[in-house]
């Protein structure tokens, strides 16, 4: 199809257009960050850096971003386990129920929040009779964290020459000895990349986690979620805001680049 | 490297060797070790659970204690299907399901076809970073941001335009959040479309309009229907947008929420909880056949 010079204009206007509802949201919160105001008016009268100091003294988010990193980090460590069994055993094996175990992985993650929060909700309350707290929370996150895990090192070993494998069981290697020194090294960059990838999951949930953390336990999300409804917190939240945007994306980024690497290898 | 000669010396018959063999011999037990730890796990954690919430949505809580109660009733299903509330907050999650994949599936039909089909490869590696990125910032913040626009005093306050916080807010603030959802499948349909097909079409003589019309769109159908199962089923599921930018609007999900919290109703919220789930498997089932499913 020949494209003329006014159809390509169109097409360059509605894209410039979708990129400007996508990204004047996430400008509005920056500048927002800096503003004097303390109900988001817009537009703003002044700028200052006052809130970055508050936010920075501010106890309750810092608390909220230790929880929230100890959560991703032991969500992602069991995820990291059961999401390489899983693809090894995938990668592997040829059995029945392949694909249903498959789907299974990816359920957590494909099923909307809500339906994984109060299934997990109504198992750990109505079901075990626990009390919700940072172990159900870290239980719940490892459980839909799993698939990137399990997406990255499946890949991974998708990719992988068997040769090397059956050179290291040729040379004498049991299997152990093979996973240590042969597959393990060559999937080492995957796993990172599925462990970060799971760290900013868990980080920035917040429907699966209001479902399964209870009320004693604040992750930031949950934090921010609070502090946005109350007066006055508004300019605290925004700073709050910008960082969460940061530090969700540095590590994704990350985990791209790494993958991008190692597919051109 | 000496792991070589090291190797071609009879190796110790140590515990980890014997069990090593044993495995070469049987590998189904092979396959039961990695499998047994992640499989339990998600067998437990989830595939019981569900079942378990269908269980529960048949019980009811006791009126004065509200401690669940044991006993089977279809009580909290016959409301769901009866009472007015119920079914007017169905209807109006449905709704804005089915507007929010629309405004969706609109803005990227256009956007996917120019990344594939119209700019050159740079600008398409560059287009596709910038609609995949926001992907990956905080949901909460995405809705906050909108907080912020349609608060009394913010950013559309000061175009003089004044919708405030409900149903329109909502709609708007759940479409922004699932557009790179529904951008992502489109355009890699785009990009599976032949050039060679449209060649031949405009070749035959068909205008820009017919050709997609005729040619490129029914190639289409899967990777739209693939996108908009994404906003469809996310949308019936949200509360946290509703909540945030929603005013006091009811959405299925903050009914569940609050049977939840602060009702204490698990059981009701159990079986509310059923209608997305109910409704996002017929979506599935009636897509089955565009194959739109392997292009998720």
């Amino acid at each position: 199809m020949r494209i003329s010079k006014p159809v390509r204009a169109t097409f360059v206007a509605i894209v410039a257009l979708a990129l400007a509802f996508v990204y004047v949201p996430l400008l509005v919160v920056l500048v927002n960050a800096f503003s004097t105001s303390q109900a988001l008016a817009w537009p703003p009268r002044s700028l200052t850096l006052e809130w970055w100091g508050r936010a920075a003294a501010n106890a309750g988010a810092w608390q909220a971003v230790g929880t929230s990193v100890v959560v991703a980090l032991c969500a992602t460590a069991i995820a990291l386990v059961l999401g390489t069994l899983c693809a090894l055993a995938l990668d592997r094996f040829e059995f029945f129920g392949k694909e249903a175990v498959n789907l299974l992985i990816v359920l957590p993650i494909a099923l909307p929040g809500i339906v994984t929060g109060i299934v997990l909700n109504n198992l750990f309350r109505t079901g075990l009779g626990l009390t919700l707290g940072l172990g159900t929370l870290i239980v719940s996150h490892a459980t839909f964290c799993i698939v990137t895990v399990y997406n990255n090192a499946f890949a991974r070993l998708r990719r992988l020459n068997g040769n090397l494998v059956d050179a290291s069981a040729d040379l004498g290697a049991d299997r152990f000895t093979t996973f240590r020194l042969v597959t393990l090294p060559q999937l080492r960059s995957a796993l990172f990349a599925g462990a970060l990838l799971a760290f900013g999951l868990s980080f920035d949930e917040i429907i699966v986690t209001q479902f399964t953390a209870g009320p004693g336990v604040t992750t930031l999300p949950i934090w921010i979620f609070q502090n946005m409804f109350r007066p006055g917190q508004a300019p605290i939240v925004n700073v709050v805001a910008v960082v969460l945007v940061i530090v969700s994306i540095v590590p994704i980024a990350l985990a791209q680049r790494l993958e991008a690497r190692a597919e051109q290898r | 490297m000496t792991a070589p000669t090291t190797a071609l010396a009879a190796p110790p018959q140590t515990g980890v060797r014997r069990a090593s063999r044993a495995l070469d011999r049987h590998p189904r037990v092979g396959l039961a070790a990695l499998l047994g730890l992640p499989l339990g796990w998600l067998v437990v954690v989830y595939v019981v659970s569900l079942g378990f919430l269908l269980i529960t949505a048949l019980w009811q809580t006791d009126s004065f204690t509200n401690e669940v109660r044991m006993e089977w009733t279809l009580d909290n299903l016959e409301r769901i299907v009866t009472q007015d509330l119920y079914r007017a907050v169905t209807l109006r999650t449905l709704g804005a399901a089915v507007l929010v994949t629309l405004i969706d599936v609109a803005i990227a039909l256009p956007v996917g076809y120019a990344m594939a089909k119209v700019f050159g490869p740079r600008a398409r590696a560059a287009l596709v970073i910038a609609f995949l990125m926001p992907l990956w910032a905080s949901y909460l913040v995405k809705a906050y941001a909108w907080r912020s626009i349609f608060i009394e005093g913010g950013l559309l306050s000061s175009l003089g335009i004044t919708p405030g916080f409900g149903e329109v807010a909502t709609i708007v603030t759940l479409a922004y959040i699932w557009l790179p959802y529904v951008v992502m499948p489109i355009y890699a349909g785009f990009e599976r479309v032949p050039d060679s097909l449209v060649e031949a079409s405009s070749d035959l003589g068909a205008r820009n309009l017919r050709t997609f019309a005729a040619v490129v769109l029914p190639l289409m159908y899967p990777a739209i229907i693939a996108g908009a199962i994404f906003s469809f089923s996310l949308t019936l599921g949200d509360y946290i947008a509703v909540r945030i930018v929603g005013g006091s609007t009811q959405f299925l999900g903050t009914l569940i929420y609050d049977n939840v919290g602060v009702a204490g109703n698990v059981p009701m919220a159990a079986a509310v909880a059923l209608v997305p789930i109910v409704v996002i498997l017929l979506f599935l089932l009636a897509v089955r056949r565009t194959g739109a499913l392997r292009n998720l």
